[in-house]
């Protein structure tokens, strides 16, 4: 319960900055923030009290384990992360040889 | 940092000529143990991505066009995907469902097992290794243009 | 002691680290700060029994450090003082965000508690797992066996977005040769 509660306020930090920050890389890195949270949420929710790690090794028998399919589910989540944050940072260095600023509202009132 | 196209001093270049085969091993590794031990195919694709970003920040932009052939390298990226998608649509002959398994599932604990996993292992760790790697050099490559503004 | 408090103080640890890397004025600081939080995310998967999160968590980490302060540490990082009317639209953030917070906490004693998941659809993964994919690792068996496609639309994501790189610095550089060309004539 209070985990999940820190969870969902590492969140909202992250929207917080989203929301306020006026420059490009602080908002790149809120978003960041809040895959973060979102990703460690998914796998909280499938932990299990005194379970190993969802893979068989030789000789062992068998425990009770975790619940492998959130940690599927995050697994392609980090890496499509991966590829959406270069993508945003490539926006962002066309923004800036374009504008020469990282700053928002100075972008809007240029185009403007 | 990786400002230097010139690379680095002797010490590091040669550090890396020894390791960068070693980061590469073990980034295979971890892909083709994918269905037995932690990794597989994401894991093991950024190891392979970082061990070429480490030959391009050590010697620099210019000796890691010479060495490697970028346009190669992405048609492998595109092509790979193709043969994910053709290895899912042989699932249907083969095994009845789009992407199922239809190769033998061999023995538990075995490298030669778990039929189909291990070929997707193998294309998602080129996929991502390879695409990981161009984003980087073409973030390398468009700074310079901009420092001559 | 209990696996609990240690997270608990992980993630103590992050949203102050997270808070530092908005707040700080230094962006390379900030970007560090923010390699400090994904450790910590890579560090709570160890605890929370997800060995395979951890690798490819940790080394995310280290490729978007190196993406972000290529990318960013040269450029000229100058951003104004806010006025008095973004001082009071931070405010208002910050106090709906807190409203959000407080009202939200009801949602959460709805949801199952710390440790005890439902486990419907992986128990039936988890007992047949080994007879119907033959794989000792339950993740791999999931993302490659039972759940290709979602491993198929996530491949085709990462290429989509690598080709949205391309061709976005490609278009960017030609806008910068022309632009310079008209400079020349002027």
């Amino acid at each position: 319960m209070t985990i999940y509660l820190l969870c969902f306020a590492l969140f909202l930090v992250g929207l917080y900055g989203v929301l306020t920050k006026r420059d490009i890389v602080k908002i790149i890195l809120s978003i960041g923030i809040m895959g973060y949270a979102t990703n460690l949420f998914l796998v909280f929710v499938g932990y299990k009290s005194g379970a190993i790690y969802p893979i068989l090794s030789e000789g062992k028998c068998i425990q009770p384990m975790v619940d492998p399919l959130p940690q599927a589910l995050v697994l392609t989540s980090i890496v499509i992360e991966l590829g959406t944050t270069a993508l945003l940072v490539s926006l962002a260095i066309k923004l800036f040889q374009k504008y020469s600023t990282f700053d928002i509202t100075k972008i809007r009132r240029l185009s403007g | 940092m990786m400002k230097t196209d010139k690379g680095m001093s002797i010490i590091v270049k040669t550090v890396t000529r020894i390791s960068v085969w070693l980061i590469i091993l073990y980034g295979i590794y971890i892909i083709v143990h994918g269905h037995l031990t932690p990794g597989g195919g994401f894991g093991g694709g950024v190891v392979i991505a970082l061990a070429f970003l480490n030959v391009m920040l050590a010697y620099g932009k210019e000796f890691t066009e010479k060495w490697l052939n970028f346009q190669l390298l992405h048609d492998i990226e595109s092509s790979s995907v193709t043969v994910f998608l053709v290895v899912g649509i042989l699932g249907i002959s083969l095994g009845g469902a789009f992407l199922a398994n239809f190769l033998s599932k061999g023995d538990l604990f075995e490298l030669y097992s778990a039929g189909v996993i291990p070929v997707f292992n193998i294309l998602i760790g080129i996929k991502v290794g390879i695409s990981l790697f161009l984003v980087v050099w073409l973030l390398a490559g468009i700074n310079p243009e901009e420092e001559d503004e | 002691m209990p696996i609990e408090t240690w997270l608990t103080f992980i993630l103590v640890f992050m949203i102050l680290g997270s808070i530092i890397s908005l707040e700080i004025k230094d962006i390379l600081s900030s970007i560090i700060a923010i390699g400090v939080v994904g450790l910590g995310v890579s560090l709570s998967f160890l605890f929370l029994q997800a060995p395979d999160l951890a690798i490819v968590q940790f080394l995310f980490e280290i490729f978007a450090l190196i993406i972000l302060i290529r990318a960013f540490i040269k450029k000229d990082y100058h951003v104004e003082e806010p006025r008095i009317v973004n001082k009071i639209l931070i405010g208002i953030t910050v106090i709906t965000l807190c409203a959000v917070f407080l009202l939200s906490i009801k949602l959460f004693e709805l949801l199952p508690p710390f440790g005890e998941p439902l486990m419907k659809t992986a128990q039936y993964y988890i007992d047949n797992g080994v007879e119907q994919t033959g794989a000792a690792n339950f993740v791999s068996a999931i993302i490659l066996d039972y759940r290709a496609y979602d491993t198929l639309g996530e491949i085709t994501i990462l290429f989509t977005s690598v080709l949205g790189v391309f061709t976005i610095l490609r278009i960017k550089s030609k806008v910068k040769k022309v632009t310079a060309g008209d400079d020349d004539e002027n």
